[in-house]
């Protein structure tokens, strides 16, 4: 039997925690050869980052402990070489890079000489790892190299960054590179621009590529086998396409059926009549900034209107906006009809009740010092006409169910909760109020696919009991393609194309918006081939 | 079932003492720190009415007395000074003022450097720029001159000490609250209590001020041990406390003439100092996790284990 | 950066000029210094050709007018107790003060520093524990308690260091060491802090899959971030000993600016005081822009 380039046996890493002992992986197996692609898919708390960080002996000892199993670099057992031995392999022959590259990066120091410091450390003389870190940056595509090595992490874009830690991976040519979660913070657009350039020097280089994901897109887009976790296990692992077609698993068929944009696209609704709210011709500033741009939007009652854009389209100033947390510098909000910027303080006060927010990070937007009776009722507090005081711990308990928690979980502290089912906790405060319109900021890209479907299954629901409209706020269509009614697609502070979700998805007008769809990832390997193909062709149409 | 409902909230507040109690013993050092300072704070409303006839009562044959010798008796355990008073009762008794003097210092500049904070955190007014401003002309004195000057000039009391303290250290209060508010102000959770109507009071109050205040605290109880150094520091330089009233670093400044012969003179008020600044370091340190809900598992793992 | 440097220059500048008038006028509500000066007996002609010299008969407004239009051509007025320019005085405490300072402070940064970063790699460890202990009793300690067990200790029981003046490097000891103490604990307990904050920061694992080595991963990446809080801490520090030393200065009769300071008040020498508090002003604000360099060549992303 050959060896394999990475192999890792029967892994099992248990952690010490507060909570006692946790096992993160057990178990687990799987192999990378030259030149392959394997992706380890799974949600957060999976453990797919485990057995890659014990890879890269990235495991914290103690609290971490490895209690059994191997890893074989070329048939050597890693977990018997020395710590020299280990540092020596790290970044010469395996390289990591990370989600977030902004914190991966050190803020301090050049980029040039932090990817000169990969060669140096690996014993290459410093006037050659300097040659070599141009070379490197001009390879990945950073604009004006020689500029570039002077200049700082946060002098970059997001995509940038990214491209420079691929960059000083790839430095000493390691034979393996290890992504975790590589395009997860991207708009889509640079997400298919940094996996193609991975792909590209994969056929340069020949190195083995392990993909660390919770993005079956991704998967389907860049992967050549596919194995994935569930609760520190490996519930399945083959051929990405196969695994996509004909899962065995139950977890893998629920994943796969929980991934956003294949359900029915709802039917186009009458739009006659008062319309709940308006915008009409907003503006705004941050400084030098113009972030809003003369913006309309009309949204009916019972309606969702989606608005979709990449970072910086002005997407979540426009949620700002309508809310007034921020107040535009022009136009005018009108809700049924009445102008919200010239209301008095006193009638904007009754109508807060009829608006409400879920914002995307529930972590942040639930204070942490209040439990959850206090931040339900809190509605009620600044509201006294809702409800009298004596109903209040009913009806926690009730809108608790609603959302799908239980009563007794009222005593509780944001911090006790996942991140879902905080979320839960937001969107029952925002029902605390009983709005008219509810205006979810990114409230569901935060969480992980399946729970996404539970979140967006919850709002699906309480529309139809309550007539809720919603202004869903996004960047990633699929989610949208199943659960507005209209879309309006957002780039620098302008609106590109607005039209119901069948108009935008199958018959979009605009190359924007066309791109976008474009970049966009199906989980559908077949799928996802075919579109590729067809946006290598849009790109050698319009050049950038 | 109503009874029950009237028992919860009941075993709930025993309950919260209890964890308080817990996480404290989960952490023997400043479990021993807050004995200790709950001790001094005794000894400072007790001691003065419980031993300040000990403490005056001049015994010219004890002149200077040698430390753990208890022939005269248990209160000049610690020897007795240059008038023959005894050491001990003149410690307990002067915790009144050493404690006194940094508490009101503390609470005028923390409630005046929060207020100030809050008001220049969250209002986007001038008035926010006017009360920076004037804290960097309070930080750009030198402080502990300006207190040396002052009361040279003002004639030392104890209202005058705790004045210039006071103000010497509003800047500390004055920026932390503002920074944090500066941070919290951003933070969605208070987006969310505009969202649904809350008032600007209602906000600073009850969304802002918890989530500063922990940290405030923390720095109230480290401040609290550098005010003591600081008014022993003037009162040992002989601008500070002035006889007959005494405080420990009065007492340690008295002592300094007698170092050759009798070092026990200052060497155990210093020690009181010592050891209370010390504590409210460690009590500092422990705050600083108890306070904070994310990190307070720590101490509450530790505490279950230790019953 | 020149408005930033205006902006504080400002700042110091109001605090400045209010603090010369308050000492001004609050120092000549104290009373007249002549009697302090002339011996008892001193005849009534004397003591008013005393007050004449020094201007002391003219109205307090008139005395501020003549002091500023003075200070206006470079004058600060003469000491009264040693008869010489008074800023000439006042340079030549500060300088014996700045060596007291720049000697001690070296001394805390680098070992705050290295004992601060060597305990945060080994959070729980022995060395952390005994590191961390240490520097909350240094941290908790009055420095005139330290000077005079220092002094009863190593002068008066073992007779090993001397107790006042300047002469030899002996001389030095005591109030170097005294003056450390306090420093080091409270700067070794922020680089602690702020050091394993830094650690568990993502880019130190960037570095350790980059390979790294352990020395450059603490010393090279790690240290730069973590010394942005430090500085804060070092600079409020040089400053509390450039103004403030005047206890230790006291008691080990160490001719500097705060022992100058308070004699000067003690005996009424104004010219004196205000210089010295001129010139202490004057330190804290390039103190506090050297903080502020210092901040900006650490961090980059730091532009004023």
């Amino acid at each position: 039997m050959t060896d394999h380039l990475l192999e890792v046996r029967d892994l099992s890493v248990e952690f010490h925690t507060a909570a006692g002992t946790v096992r993160a992986v057990q178990n687990v197996s799987w192999h990378l050869d030259r030149g392959e692609t394997l992706a380890i898919l799974g949600e957060s708390g999976s453990g797919k980052s485990v057995s890659a960080l014990a890879v890269m002996n990235l495991i914290d000892m103690p609290p971490g402990r490895i209690t059994s199993g191997t890893i074989l670099l070329n048939g050597r057992d890693m977990l018997t070489m020395t710590p020299e031995e280990r540092r020596q392999i790290n970044g010469a022959t395996i390289a990591m890079i990370f989600q977030d590259p902004l914190a991966h990066l050190n803020p301090v120091y050049t980029v040039g000489w932090q990817i000169a410091e990969m060669m140096t450390t690996h014993g290459q003389p410093g006037d050659r790892a300097r040659a070599r870190a141009l070379e490197l940056l001009g390879r990945v595509g950073i604009p004006d190299p020689d500029a570039a090595m002077k200049k700082y992490p946060h002098e970059f874009s997001g995509g940038q960054r990214q491209r420079l830690m691929i960059a000083m991976a790839l430095a000493c040519k390691p034979d393996i590179l290890i992504a975790d979660e590589p395009t997860t913070a991207l708009d889509v657009t640079v997400q298919a621009q940094v996996l193609a350039l991975l792909e590209e020097l994969q056929q340069e280089t020949g190195m083995g590529l392990l993909l660390i994901t919770h993005d079956l897109g991704v998967v389907a887009e860049i992967a050549d086998r596919v194995v994935v976790m569930n609760a520190g296990e490996i519930v399945e692992t083959g051929n990405a396409a196969e695994v996509y077609h004909n899962p065995q698993h139950p977890y893998t068929r629920k994943l796969i059926d929980a991934a956003p944009g294949k359900g029915q696209m709802p039917k186009e609704r009458d739009r006659s009549g008062q319309p709940l709210l308006q915008a009409q011709k907003l503006q705004k500033h941050y400084g030098a900034f113009h972030a809003l741009k003369g913006v309309d939007l009309t949204i009916m009652p019972g309606e969702t209107v989606a608005v979709v854009g990449e970072s910086g389209s002005g997407k979540s100033t426009l949620a700002r906006a309508i809310l007034r947390l921020d107040d535009p510098d022009g136009g005018r909000i009108l809700y049924k009809g009445s102008d919200l910027m010239a209301m008095p303080p006193r009638d904007l006060f009754r109508l807060r009740r009829d608006l409400q927010m879920v914002f995307q990070d529930p972590t942040q937007s639930l204070n942490p010092r209040m439990t959850v009776f206090k931040l339900i009722s809190e509605a009620w507090e600044i509201h006294p006409d809702i409800l009298p005081k004596a109903q209040w711990k009913d009806r926690v308990a009730e809108l608790l169910v609603k959302v799908g928690l239980t009563p007794e979980m009222a005593k509780r502290y944001p911090h006790q909760f996942s991140g879902g089912q905080r979320q839960r906790i937001a969107i029952a405060r925002a029902l605390a109020m009983e709005p008219k319109l509810i205006v979810c900021d990114e409230a569901v890209s935060a969480l992980d696919v399946s729970i996404q479907a539970q979140v967006i299954q919850l709002l699906d629901g309480l529309r139809r009991e309550f007539g809720l409209s919603y202004l869903f706020i996004a960047h990633d269509l699929p989610v949208v393609r199943d659960f507005a009614d209209r879309v309006i697609v957002m780039k620098s502070g302008r609106i590109v194309e607005e039209g119901t979700v069948r108009q935008i998805f199958e018959d979009p007008v605009q190359p924007y918006t066309r791109a976008l769809l474009a970049a966009s990832l199906d989980p559908d390997p077949q799928v996802q081939a075919a579109r590729r193909h067809a946006r290598e062709e849009l790109e050698q149409r319009i050049p950038a | 079932m109503s009874d029950t409902r009237i028992q919860v909230p009941v075993v709930a507040e025993k309950g919260r003492i209890g964890t308080w109690l817990s996480m404290l013993w989960a952490d023997k050092l400043a479990f021993l720190a807050a004995l200790f300072l709950l001790i001094a704070l005794l000894c400072a409303i007790l001691g003065p009415w419980l031993m300040g006839d000990i403490a005056t009562k001049q015994n010219l044959r004890g002149r200077n007395a040698p430390p753990f010798d208890l022939s005269r008796g248990w209160a000049y355990v610690l020897g007795a000074d240059a008038l023959g008073r005894p050491l001990l009762a003149r410690i307990v008794v002067a915790a009144r003022v050493t404690l006194l003097v940094a508490a009101s210092a503390v609470a005028a500049s923390a409630i005046v450097g929060c207020v100030l904070g809050l008001i220049a955190g969250y209002s986007r007014k001038r008035a926010a720029q006017w009360i920076m401003r004037l804290g960097d002309v309070i930080m750009s004195f030198p402080s502990l001159l300006l207190a040396v000057i002052v009361l040279y000039m003002l004639e030392p009391s104890v209202a005058n000490i705790v004045l210039v303290l006071a103000i010497t250290r509003i800047p500390v209060y004055l920026r932390t609250t503002r920074a944090e508010v500066l941070e919290v102000r951003e933070r969605m959770f208070v987006s969310a209590a505009k969202v649904m109507g809350a008032s600007d009071s209602r906000i600073i109050f009850r969304h802002i001020l918890p989530v500063v205040l922990p940290t405030l605290v923390t720095i109230a109880t480290l401040d609290f041990a550098f005010v003591m150094l600081a008014e022993s520091s003037l009162s040992f330089l002989g601008i500070g406390i002035q006889p007959p009233e005494i405080s420990w670093g009065l007492m340690v400044a008295q002592g300094r003439q007698y170092l050759t012969t009798a070092w026990w003179l200052s060497f155990w008020p210093g020690l009181a100092i010592i050891l209370t600044t010390l504590s409210l370091n460690l009590l500092s340190n422990w705050m600083r996790i108890a306070l904070d809900p994310a990190q307070r598992w720590r101490l509450e793992m530790k505490g279950r284990k230790n019953d | 950066m020149g408005k930033f440097i205006g902006k504080r220059a400002l700042a110091s500048g109001i605090s400045l000029v209010g603090l010369v008038i308050l000492v001004f006028f609050l120092s000549r509500l104290t009373g007249d210094p002549t009697d302090l000066y002339l011996p008892l007996d001193a005849s009534v002609e004397a003591r008013e050709q005393f007050r004449e010299m020094h201007g002391f008969n003219d109205p307090l407004i008139v005395q501020f007018g003549r002091y500023v239009s003075d200070l206006a051509q470079g004058n600060f007025g003469e000491s009264i107790r040693q008869a010489r320019p008074a800023m000439e005085v006042v340079l030549q405490a500060f300088g014996w003060t700045l060596q007291l300072a720049v000697i001690t402070m070296s001394l805390v940064t680098v070992a705050a520093i290295i004992v601060g970063s060597l305990a945060a790699f080994n959070v729980g460890g022995v060395f952390d524990r005994i590191a961390t202990f240490f520097s909350l009793v240094g941290a908790s300690a009055p420095d005139f308690w330290i000077a005079i067990v220092g002094i009863v200790l190593f002068a008066v029981h073992w007779h090993v260091l001397p107790t006042s003046g300047t002469g030899t490097v002996w001389h030095w000891v005591l109030p170097v060491a005294v003056l450390f103490i306090r420093p080091f604990g409270l700067i070794l307990q922020v680089v602690r802090g702020s050091m394993i904050t830094v650690l568990s920061s993502a880019y130190i694992k960037t570095a350790r899959a980059k390979g790294v080595r352990t020395r450059p991963i603490i010393f090279v990446h790690a240290l730069r971030n973590a010394m942005l809080p430090v500085i804060t801490v070092i600079g409020d520090q040089a400053a509390a000993i450039l103004n403030g030393a005047v206890v230790v200065e006291t008691i080990f009769g160490f001719p500097g600016i705060g022992k100058l300071m308070i004699d000067s008040i003690l005996l009424r020498d104004f010219p004196v005081v205000l210089a010295a508090i001129m010139v202490s002003a004057l330190a804290i604000f390039l103190m506090n822009l050297l903080i502020d360099l210092a901040y900006a060549m650490l961090d980059p992303r730091i532009r004023y």
